[in-house]
């Protein structure tokens, strides 16, 4: 099974390399990160030696640029037919998906690699806290695990991978801002206390947002790993469903 | 050796798989017929486990694909319709991947794809991205897919659609050279291709069994089964009615080509067509008529699949076909 899954990974991996849209991707992540960085951020201007202003628009940038990788997870293989193949060789639809899955956080993981001489400016320029700095590759890195375990859910819904995307955008979108001030307010004073406290545990923000302040606490890694595990075994059963609905 | 037992697919309200029941032996090519919508895809979806049945079940070399469809998926290739693969890839990644996923070891892999490259003759396009290739060579790739592995079984959707007349024979002759020792289920809806490969045929129609047999057993419930044919130049037509309206029997079809008319001669009921058969060979000869050709219909497959899957059987393009029903 896992060689299986190496194998499916492997192919999912490399078919975002057959064309030149991973470039094309990773070269525009990066971009966008260095203008987030230090234009919205005000990186130099702040004159602290750390990477806040960095990981600070991950949320906002993985919520257009991820679900643009996990769009074509299954919305693709529906419409080039391949899923028939793939769902055909005697392979577990757990192996399968996960395979899937581990392909799309590997490239999400090589793009946010590939914004290292931004980690080697801070530390030419002053003296920063790399514990911090790494904690917050790692909930960077798990922030993407759970957008595009969101959005490889959805994308087994359906076979256009435009509504896929749209769908993915929205959905990670209310994951994220359901700790948001703005959103809290609105019930608050109404709501029961307890209702809100839940809901804001479920915003990707809260828990990445403390992941980025350098504090590894078990709990916020448990709800991403919850998270993730949550929206894969979603996958698992949207595309068994789809199997006896026939569609 | 696969076994279809009762299988039944329904969509809402509509039924495309209506408890379907057959056998596949090992030796044994069945050709599946039908006019498009008949079920034969979903029904094949079905054995491969890539739908659900509504109920009942397939069973590959006794593996229940409902229960046990990881093993069961070990012993069967399968080309699903319109060959699907990966468009970016190439037919030799594409091969590595389905040999790899198999858990072929390294050696027995490449040996394996070697195997199935020689009988699709891929040699040509191993390294040219598959969406680039012709429609004839994506299927052919999706047949070496289905082989790679030496299956027991093999379950082809429409293996030559798409292919020239000298790809289908090399497709063909593929399948009858693997046949000795496969149970192999094709679906087609070209006749002659059952003919070709099948030595076992099944019609369906609305998601039931309309007819199966052999291929000439088939073509024996066709009408002009025991019809006489009579062949001549359309200049003598007229003779050759004039005999027909002297001899007993039950009506008479004329299609006419060009300079070539072809009488189908039916007996009368209770009566022998070989007899008619002689009555005429005797009259044709005496009136000095030489026809091209004088002899007892086999019956033919069209025309059994147009009458069982109630389609009126389709008018001959270029010839002008006319009916007579005499005495």
């Amino acid at each position: 099974m896992m060689r299986a899954l190496l194998a499916i990974t492997a192919r999912e991996f490399g078919g975002y390399f057959a064309t030149p849209l991973a470039f094309v991707f990773i070269i525009v992540f990066l971009l966008a990160n260095g203008l987030a960085t230090f234009y919205l951020g005000a990186y130099f201007s702040m004159g602290q030696a750390d990477l806040t202003s960095f990981f600070m628009f991950h949320p906002w940038l993985y919520l257009f640029f991820l679900p643009a990788i996990s769009m074509r997870l299954w919305a693709e293989e529906r419409r080039n037919g391949s899923i028939e193949l793939l769902l055909t060789l005697p392979v577990p639809l757990t192996a399968v998906v996960i395979g899937k899955y581990l392909a799309a956080l590997a490239f999400s993981a090589l793009a946010l690699a590939l914004t290292f001489p931004i980690w080697l400016t801070v530390n030419f320029l002053g003296d920063p806290d790399n514990g911090v700095i790494l904690a917050s590759y790692l909930g960077s890195l798990m922030l993407a695990g759970g957008y595009l375990a969101i959005g490889s859910c959805l994308s087994a819904l359906t076979r256009n991978q435009v509504i896929a995307f749209v769908i993915s955008v929205v959905a990670c979108f209310l994951f994220t801002v359901s700790g948001a001030p703005l959103v809290l307010e609105i019930f608050d004073g109404w709501a029961p206390q307890a209702l809100i406290e839940t809901l804001a545990t479920f915003s990707l923000l809260t828990h990445f947002r403390a992941i980025t302040g350098g504090v590894i606490d078990a709990r916020d890694i448990m709800f991403f790993a919850s998270l993730i595990g949550v929206f894969l075994t979603a996958t698992v059963i949207v595309v068994d469903m789809k199997k006896a609905e026939g569609a | 050796m696969i076994e279809v037992d009762h299988l039944v697919k329904k969509f809402g309200d509509f039924t495309a798989v209506a408890d379907l029941s057959f056998r596949v032996e090992r030796g044994q090519v069945m050709g599946f017929l039908g006019p498009n919508g008949a079920g034969k895809s979903t029904t094949m979806k079905m054995i491969t486990g890539f739908l659900r049945p509504s109920s009942g079940t397939a069973r590959i070399m006794g593996l229940d694909i409902c229960d046990d469809m990881l093993a069961a998926q070990r012993h069967f290739g399968y080309l699903p319709e319109g060959a699907p693969a990966w468009p970016d890839m190439t037919p030799r990644a594409f091969l590595q991947f389905i040999t790899r996923i198999r858990g072929l070891d390294k050696a027995a892999a490449r040996a394996a794809e070697g195997r199935a490259i020689e009988m699709t003759e891929l040699h040509g396009v191993l390294d040219q991205p598959i969406d680039t290739l012709s429609k004839g060579y994506r299927r052919r790739v999706g047949l070496a897919q289905a082989i790679v592995h030496d299956p027991d079984v093999l379950v082809m959707d429409e293996p030559t659609d798409g292919l020239d007349p000298n790809q289908k024979f090399q497709v063909r002759r593929a399948i009858t050279d693997m046949a000795a020792d496969k149970a192999i289920i094709i679906s087609t809806h070209i006749l002659e291709e059952v003919d070709a490969v099948c030595a076992a045929a099944m019609i369906i129609d609305r998601g039931q069994i309309v007819a199966e047999g052999t291929p000439s057993e088939l073509a024996a419930r066709s009408r002009y089964s025991g019809a006489v044919a009579l062949t001549l130049e359309t200049e003598k037509l007229s003779a050759a009615q004039a005999i027909l309206a002297q001899i007993a029997h039950d009506s008479a079809e004329i299609v006419t080509r060009g300079d070539e008319s072809t009488l189908h001669i039916f007996a009368q009921k209770g009566n022998e067509p070989g007899a008619l058969l002689a009555d005429l060979r005797a009259r044709v000869g005496e009136a000095g008529l030489a026809p091209r050709a004088l002899a007892l219909e086999t019956g033919r497959l069209d025309d059994v699949f147009g009458a069982l899957t109630g389609k009126a059987r389709p008018a001959p393009p270029i010839f002008s076909a006319e009916k007579e029903t005499a005495s």
